[in-house]
């Protein structure tokens, strides 16, 4: 009885300190929000991602903010589930943010109606949903980085520049869920275009199993190119078993979420040596935004973490950049108060924003919300990855074509 | 003193087999009644649309909750596929709507009946399977349909395997607020619970306690435990396949991902913290394991801020942690207090309020 009595009086205390817990907007201040994922499938990659947003947002508070604003950066945890997702949307929308990061294709693809509701426009960054590319269709999210598709289309065109001819043997191997199946179309069209002779491997999820896709890659279908769309704990195991069966990992191009240093870690650098990743933000710690950061953190004496310039960490940076700019150009052109609408049209002014090299030149129309899905590889070499190839795009006219074909479909229906 | 039965008479056997039949079970089921009507009016007032949808999620994983409760906590089948059934539900009402332009209503009973179909396939196995290895039977379930579900085309609308569909609208009104989509669910979910409440003290509700208990000595006395079975997969699939479609018509959009086994489980947990076999449990269950992460999240933040002056970017994985590490914690104390769950708790004011103010 008297542990019930402590449980409720403990209960009673957390709610209320948890409705109070509303701080309310100090005027001057711009509100953005975004979800992450620290404990769930991807935690992997928050772990790193999230950070990345808030130390941007700090370091852009300490150079006086946007236009004077301060920034408040409001993180909520949903751990990759979509009720928490919606939760998580509906109260930043409470709390008054005008832009907001969606993290998880699930969770876009469940807030879309949402952000076309209530006018707060959505950065998918990487992943998310291909034909929101036609901004047309979809005014308020905004993938501003090559979608799956650009990712597919790229991955040919780099094969294509290596030598890939009629008759090449590509493989796609891919984890057996609705992201990892989105390239599967532009895979199969492309591949129908030059003559490849390709077939495509899934993983079913959680994507640690799969010795059997890999043997049959290389032994039995002896395949010259792999190109590989896994994310979460399978990268790692993809190139374990592609080194245990003796394929070149130079033959081996990952699409963006599978190429992180943690994954190599995983897997060991010596093995996963000559490995080939696409990246859509720069990897690495000589951009001058990522030097800022650093000093950011020497000036305040404390350790800079080990993360700081790695792969996840960047593109955490990257979407608290594309946010920054896109309320820049917001105030610069539409005046006060920010509000979700005119964020919309400072995203839609976003031209050759490129930070210092750390991204590409990024230009952003209403019709076309990726900004040119423009895509680098780089390799693994040492214990570090390298540049491989500067910022390309390939086959945009077969990538533009499939969006045009999803919004008819989507119409017809 | 405030709980009693004493004094009150019923003059007929339709008053005397009424769910409710003490004055003050009565006038506290109305007011809940009203309260739940009138909840968005502060909240729309307010601007508060966040704490709506809370309360939406909540409806929604209630009923899914009481179906599931149905199956496991009144016929003791352990089922894992409720996440499953929802699926089914949600892609059915997203077909029809979207690709036929049903109404919602439609869709949602075609729903709740195409998964009673389904929970009914895959409930046969139970005929000859108990306990645990009826767990893993539908453990198969879930994973069945989820794979069905993202390779079969007609099904899945593409390599996406998402459908969208539009907004509801009911005569002309289209729920496109969260206080509209709260009376949308609202009218489910006070079906499904008062269904249940029925069902259970029905002939049906007792076949089915009898086969939990022992279901030996059910089949001896003349109980058929083949149909009584299958029934009860089938009530409770329907449940999943209606509480499915509410989500999608809710998201505006049927994904399976989002009725993967981690959502299987969460409901068992529900069922499980809130008390097996009642139908108040299964609520109380659904409003504290949705309820209870959204706390956690805003007041732990708020505490470490507040109490500590610890600033969120230094701290934040581990807060992340802590408030799962909190949430488990939390299962086990209540489950060591109360190991019936809540509805039992809940049993026990009114048992104290019986009494009250003498001690026994």
């Amino acid at each position: 009885m008297r542990l019930c009595r402590w449980l409720v009086g403990c209960l009673v205390l957390v709610s209320v300190v948890s409705v109070g817990s509303v701080v309310p907007a100090v005027a001057d201040e711009i509100v953005i929000g975004g979800q992450c994922d620290r404990t769930g499938p991807t935690k992997s990659v928050g772990i790193q991602l999230c950070p990345g947003v808030l130390d941007y947002v700090k370091l852009v508070n300490k150079q006086g903010g946007v236009k004077g604003h301060t920034l408040r950066y409001i993180e909520v945890e949903h751990g990759y589930k979509v009720d928490r997702g919606v939760e998580a949307y509906e109260r930043l929308k409470r709390d008054g943010a005008v832009a907001l990061l969606d993290y998880g294709t699930p969770i876009v693809y469940a807030l879309t109606p949402r952000h076309m509701e209530d006018k707060l426009p959505g950065l998918t960054p990487g992943f998310g949903r291909a034909d929101s590319t036609d901004g047309g269709r979809y005014p308020y999210i905004f993938p501003m980085a090559a979608s799956y598709w650009s990712q597919a289309g790229a991955a040919m065109q780099f094969l294509k520049e290596k030598g890939a001819k009629k008759g090449t043997k590509i493989a796609y191997l891919f984890y057996d869920n609705p992201a990892g199946r989105e390239p599967l179309p532009i895979f199969n069209r492309i591949c129908e275009l030059e003559g490849y002779e390709c077939r495509d491997f899934a993983v079913p999820a959680p994507g640690v199993e799969m010795a059997s896709q890999v043997l049959d890659i290389t032994r039995r279908m002896r395949a010259d190119w792999v190109v590989g769309h896994l994310f979460g704990n399978a990268p790692s195991v993809s190139i374990k078993e592609f080194q245990k069966n003796g394929f070149p990992l130079d033959k081996v191009v990952s699409l963006v979420w599978g190429a992180g240093e943690e994954d190599m870690k995983t897997a060991g650098w010596d093995t996963a040596q000559g490995y080939l990743g696409m990246q859509f933000a720069g990897v690495g710690r000589d951009f001058p935004v990522i030097q800022d950061i650093i000093k950011m953190y020497q000036a305040e004496k404390q350790e800079v973490p080990e993360y700081v310039g790695w792969v996840y960490y960047n593109r955490g940076v990257l979407i608290a950049a594309l946010m920054v700019e896109g309320i820049r150009l917001a105030i610069e052109h539409e005046g006060l108060p920010v509000t979700g609408e005119k964020v919309k049209k400072g995203y839609e002014r976003i031209k050759d924003f490129t930070l210092g090299g750390f991204l590409p030149p990024l230009s952003v129309i209403p019709d076309d919300h990726e900004g040119g899905g423009w895509v680098r590889i780089y390799q693994t070499k040492g214990e570090k990855l390298v540049p491989f190839t500067d910022w390309f795009r390939g086959y945009r006219d077969i990538v533009l074509d499939e969006v045009k074909k999803a919004g008819k479909a989507e119409e017809k229906k | 003193m405030i709980n009693r039965e004493a004094g009150v008479f019923q003059t007929s056997y339709r008053s005397d087999m009424a769910l409710y039949t003490l004055p003050l079970a009565k006038m506290t089921v109305w007011a809940t009644l009203g309260l739940l009507l009138i909840l968005p009016l502060p909240l729309s007032l307010a601007h508060n649309a966040h704490a709506m949808s809370i309360v939406n999620t909540i409806a929604l994983a209630a009923i899914s909750a009481i179906g599931l409760n149905i199956l496991n906590g009144y016929t003791g089948q352990i089922s894992l596929g409720q996440g499953a059934y929802m699926a089914v539900g949600g892609y059915t009402a997203a077909i029809l709507s979207s690709r036929y332009g049903m109404p919602f209503w439609f869709g949602i009973l075609a729903g709740g009946s195409m998964a009673a179909l389904v929970g009914t396939l895959f409930g046969i196995p139970s005929l000859r399977i108990k306990g645990l290895y009826l767990a893993i039977a539908t453990l198969a379930a879930q994973l069945i349909i989820e794979w069905t579900i993202n390779h079969v085309r007609w099904i899945g609308g593409g390599a996406q395997s998402s459908i969208y569909v539009d907004t509801p609208t009911f005569l002309g009104l289209a729920f496109n607020s969260e206080f509209r989509r709260y009376y949308l669910i609202l009218v489910f979910f006070l079906l499904a619970y008062f269904a249940a409440q029925n069902l259970v003290r029905s002939r049906v509700g007792r076949a089915f306690i009898a086969i939990r208990d022992r279901d030996v000595a059910a089949e001896i006395i003349g109980v058929n435990i083949f149909k009584y079975k299958l029934i009860a997969f089938a009530v409770s699939s329907f449940y999943a396949g209606v509480a499915g479609a509410l989500w999608t018509y809710y998201l505006r959009i049927a994904n399976y991902e989002n009725f993967n086994l981690g959502v299987s489980i969460e409901y068992l947990t529900m069922i499980i913290i809130g008390g097996l076999g009642s139908v108040l449990g299964a609520v109380l269950g659904a409003i504290f394991i949705k309820l209870l992460p959204i706390v956690l999240d805003l007041s732990v933040i708020s505490i470490a801020k507040g109490i500590f002056g610890i600033p969120y970017e230094s701290v934040a994985n581990f807060l992340a942690n802590f408030q799962l590490l909190i949430f488990g914690a939390l299962i086990i104390i209540f489950l060591i207090a109360e190991p019936e769950g809540l509805a039992r708790l809940w049993e026990n004011v009114k048992r104290y309020f019986r009494l009250w103010p003498y001690s026994y």
